[in-house]
């Protein structure tokens, strides 16, 4: 159904080569006009080179890139723009501070004598933002509009610089459903109009949702590029991984909930503003889910257990004893764990090297004065980096560098470095690809076994489901349901999340 | 996905020293001369680690405030609040180290007052040093009430003109200091926390580590580094001036760490490269002098030299030169 010549952006041998490492190899792709066509690989595999590469952040190594049929080359991502090439990123960027319609327009708005013309330009940004069905007002900031409109606006002002083709990177990780719905629309109208639209995601059911072709790259190959018609499920998995995925069998967890012994448990712990008063029970050997939309007071939950945030409102018994955590630290030395929800504002140390990364909880543990030598250092961050199968060149190497699922996979490293009991993991598997996701999840049930209490806050039910032996709901600030056995299913969670037929906790 | 640093292939600073040095050289034949003359050493070389140590010093306790993002404007006036409690003391007839012991209490004092604003007030670091920057000399006029303390106390005096192994003292303290900050850094994890500290407090504060208890212990070191700067400076010059001592000196040691490597941004550090930095500094300072040229020029020169070391630290510098040597490695291979 499509021609040679419906082709608008094609590369050939793209190769790129940081140092000694070759991010990309010999990759060919092309883009057709009216296509949706998905980028798909795993953290690492070379997508975000790819992009840079053609929109003019990176500049190849070698190869060739053609944009209707003429050789193009571009050294700054403005000219790519101009030629035709916009793009989206995940993190917005726009500025935030300034109006919408400035947004859109700025450094060519209509203007007389100098004077930029107002009134002209928010009449041009209506009828620019009408296209996508948003009637908002213009001239508000852009920051006060959602991360899904701010969006919009960018894909508005992206298509109306360039027009050929857009490249959207990851749009939906910030999105609730119904925004990515909305969002969907628009992309399909940009598609009937004729633009080449390059979308990247790590979730599979959008892929098969909006796209009509599929690129996988891996390790800096292409491993190949078919019409999503030709694809299912598995065999998109399979191309992304080079293995079958051994797909994670939901259903409840086995084993009795109520087994191990209570390590910690919590009556009407709460803090004025943030968590309403709550009970729970913390087992060894289980893992607690919990659920609950963005807002819902899951994330300052947990921040009360590991003390980041110190209770004004009842108490909280470890090992039967009671105790008040008034600081992370109190509850390190109590062996507790936290992977936080922002990994990078609160969790990795970027310049650091992937060994400091690991064993800095231990040994702020051990204190200052007792400290590891480099080659104790060196032992334990290689013996987590093996058992984690975290990828990086070297143990050395600034985390920064590393793809998200395996700095995740780093602050893991070092939480089960200092033997910890209990670990809250709060979104552990978002923004991470396939195939890390996986294995974190895997690691969860292998912790359980381990007989570690873990509390696992996460959006995604199905993985929720997949891994806890309960699973109690957040809502508006408050603990609304505690789920067991039969009852953990994601429709079960959805109708808590909802507040429709459930049993508030005695 | 390693972007080869320009500071990697060489220590810019090194390289810069080494210019200096043999610009000196050219403007004044005799700089590398050394004689031996009652039992120490003198020359222009010597002048320049003599001279430099009480920046070299301040330049100690400066960098470790640095990499936690901190800064310290207190060090000058520090410098000159324990040079006027050490002048006093001697001049009441105390013996050495008690004056010794009062001085540096007194910094530290200091320092545990800007560390407390810091790490427990959450003050920004600029303002609150400012506070005893402004504070500091009154408080040294108040101590030797407005006049020039001068002193005679042999013992005093010995430690800012004495030598020991042949070395001026301020410069054989400033190295001992120097190996020993060094070693508690990276012998304990105190120098781990300071960078994981300065990289991300948060993450720092959520791994379990005492970030204020290690912000307020870096910027009590500071403070006793600055007192001890203050005690030499006065030892050296055998009076207290509260007006002078000290004046401007926290800005050379700060850009003694700055040139050293520190990033004002935090993170990595070194302390020997910022004892390098100070002696950077200094050797400019005695270029100068010895060349006979109008010291107006010192300032000039130090800001072009300045500007060359950052140029040179710049990691867009090492992309580019990163870039050229990928290019010549790639064209050698095919």
């Amino acid at each position: 159904m499509a021609t040679a010549e419906d082709v608008v952006l094609e590369a050939r041998g793209i190769t790129k080569i940081f140092g000694n490492h070759t991010a990309l190899k010999g990759v060919d792709i092309s883009f057709r006009r009216g296509e949706v066509h998905a980028l798909l690989g795993e953290n690492g595999a070379g997508k975000s080179t790819l992009i840079k590469i053609l929109t003019g952040a990176y500049t190849p190594d070698g190869g060739t890139i053609e944009l209707e049929g003429q050789p193009v080359s571009f050294t700054t991502p403005q000219q790519a723009q101009a030629l035709g090439i916009g793009t989206v990123y995940q993190e917005v960027n726009l500025l935030p501070n300034m109006t919408v319609s400035d947004n859109l327009f700025i450094g060519r708005q209509p203007s007389a004598f100098g004077m930029v013309n107002r009134s002209a330009t928010d009449a041009m940004a209506r009828t620019v933002l009408a296209q996508y069905g948003l009637d908002i007002d213009v001239r508000a900031e852009l920051s006060t509009y959602s991360v899904a409109i701010q969006q919009i606006v960018a894909i508005a002002r992206a298509v109306e610089l360039s027009g050929k083709v857009l490249i959207l990177d990851e749009p939906t990780a910030s999105l609730d459903r119904h925004e990515v719905e909305k969002l969907f629309e628009i992309i399909r109208t940009l598609k009937a109009r004729g633009l080449a639209i390059v979308f990247i995601t790590h979730f599979l059911d959008q892929v098969f949702e909006l796209s009509d072709r599929v690129t996988v790259l891996r390790n800096g190959f292409r491993v190949g590029s078919e019409p999503v018609s030709a694809l299912d499920r598995t065999g998109l998995v399979r191309m992304m991984l080079g293995k079958d995925l051994v797909h994670h069998n939901n259903g409840p967890v086995d084993g009795e909930p109520d087994g191990g012994d209570v390590l910690m448990s919590v009556r009407q712990l709460g803090l004025t503003g943030s968590v309403l008063p709550l009970d729970l029970e913390i087992r060894k050997g289980e893992v607690v889910g919990v659920a609950g939309l963005l807002g819902s007071g899951r994330t300052e939950m947990a921040r009360l257990m590991f003390g980041i945030d110190v209770a004004d409102n009842g108490a909280l018994h470890i090992d039967g004893e009671s105790r008040v955590v008034r600081s992370a630290r109190e509850a390190v030395s109590l062996g507790f764990g936290f992977c936080p929800e922002d990994r990078k504002a609160d969790g990795i140390f970027g310049d650091l090297s992937v060994r400091e990364n690991i064993v800095i909880a231990m040994q702020a543990r051990l204190g200052w004065f007792r400290a590891l030598n480099r080659d104790e250092q060196l032992e334990i961050a290689g013996n987590f980096i093996e058992a984690l199968d975290i990828r990086t060149a070297s143990a050395e190497l600034p985390v920064k560098l590393l793809s998200g699922g395996n700095q995740q996979k780093v602050i893991l490293a070092r939480w089960l470095a200092t033997d910890p009991r209990f670990l809250i993991l709060d979104e552990p598997t978002r923004g991470i690809d396939v195939g890390a996701h996986a294995e974190i999840v895997r690691m969860i049930s292998r912790l359980r076994e381990d007989g570690l209490a873990l509390v696992v806050i996460s959006s995604e039910l199905d993985e929720i489901v997949s891994y806890s032996s309960r699973v109690v709901v957040m809502r508006d600030r408050a603990l609304v349901a505690e789920l067991r056995g039969a009852d953990i299913t994601p429709s079960r969670i959805v109708q808590a999340i909802a507040g429709q037929g459930v049993e508030n906790v005695a | 996905m390693k972007r080869l640093q320009l500071t990697e292939i060489v220590r810019p600073q090194l390289l810069a020293l080494a210019c200096i040095l043999l610009l000196n050289w050219f403007v004044f034949p005799g700089f590398f001369t050394i004689t031996w003359q009652d039992g120490r050493l003198f020359g222009s070389l010597i002048d320049v680690i003599n001279r430099g140590a009480p920046v070299a010093i301040l330049a100690i306790g400066m960098t470790a405030i640095i990499a936690t993002r901190g800064v310290d404007l207190s060090v000058g006036a520090v410098m000159a609040v324990a040079g006027a409690v050490a002048a006093t003391a001697a001049v009441a007839g105390q013996p050495l180290v008690v004056t010794l012991i009062a001085a540096l209490l007194v910094g530290l004092l200091c320092g545990l007052w800007n560390g407390s604003l810091v790490a427990f007030l959450g003050m920004q670091p600029f303002v609150a040093t400012l506070v005893l920057m402004v504070a500091g000399r009154g408080v040294a006029q108040l101590i030797t009430e407005g006049s020039i303390v001068t002193f005679s106390d042999p013992a005093l005096i010995f430690v800012g003109t004495g030598s020991l192994l042949g070395l001026p003292m301020p410069a054989v303290i400033a190295l001992a200091l120097m190996l020993a900050a060094h070693l508690v850094m990276r012998r304990t994890a105190m120098g781990l926390f300071v960078e994981a500290i300065g990289t991300n407090r948060s993450a720092a504060s959520y791994t379990g580590l005492r970030t204020r208890t290690v912000i307020l212990t870096l910027y009590a070191f500071g403070g006793l580094c600055a007192a001890l700067a203050g005690v030499i400076a006065a030892a050296d010059i055998r009076g207290a001036d509260a007006n002078n001592a000290g004046l401007w000196l926290e800005l050379d040691a700060i850009l003694a760490v700055v040139i050293g490597g520190t990033s004002l941004l935090g993170g990595r550090f070194s302390i020997p490269m910022s004892v390098l930095g100070a002696v950077i500094i200094q050797a400019m300072n005695t270029g100068i002098l010895v060349s006979g040229l109008p010291p107006e020029f010192n300032l000039i020169v130090k800001a072009s030299v300045i500007i060359l070391i950052l140029v040179m630290q710049s990691d867009r510098i090492g992309e580019i030169v990163a870039r050229r040597f990928a290019r010549l490695k790639l064209r050698g291979k095919t």
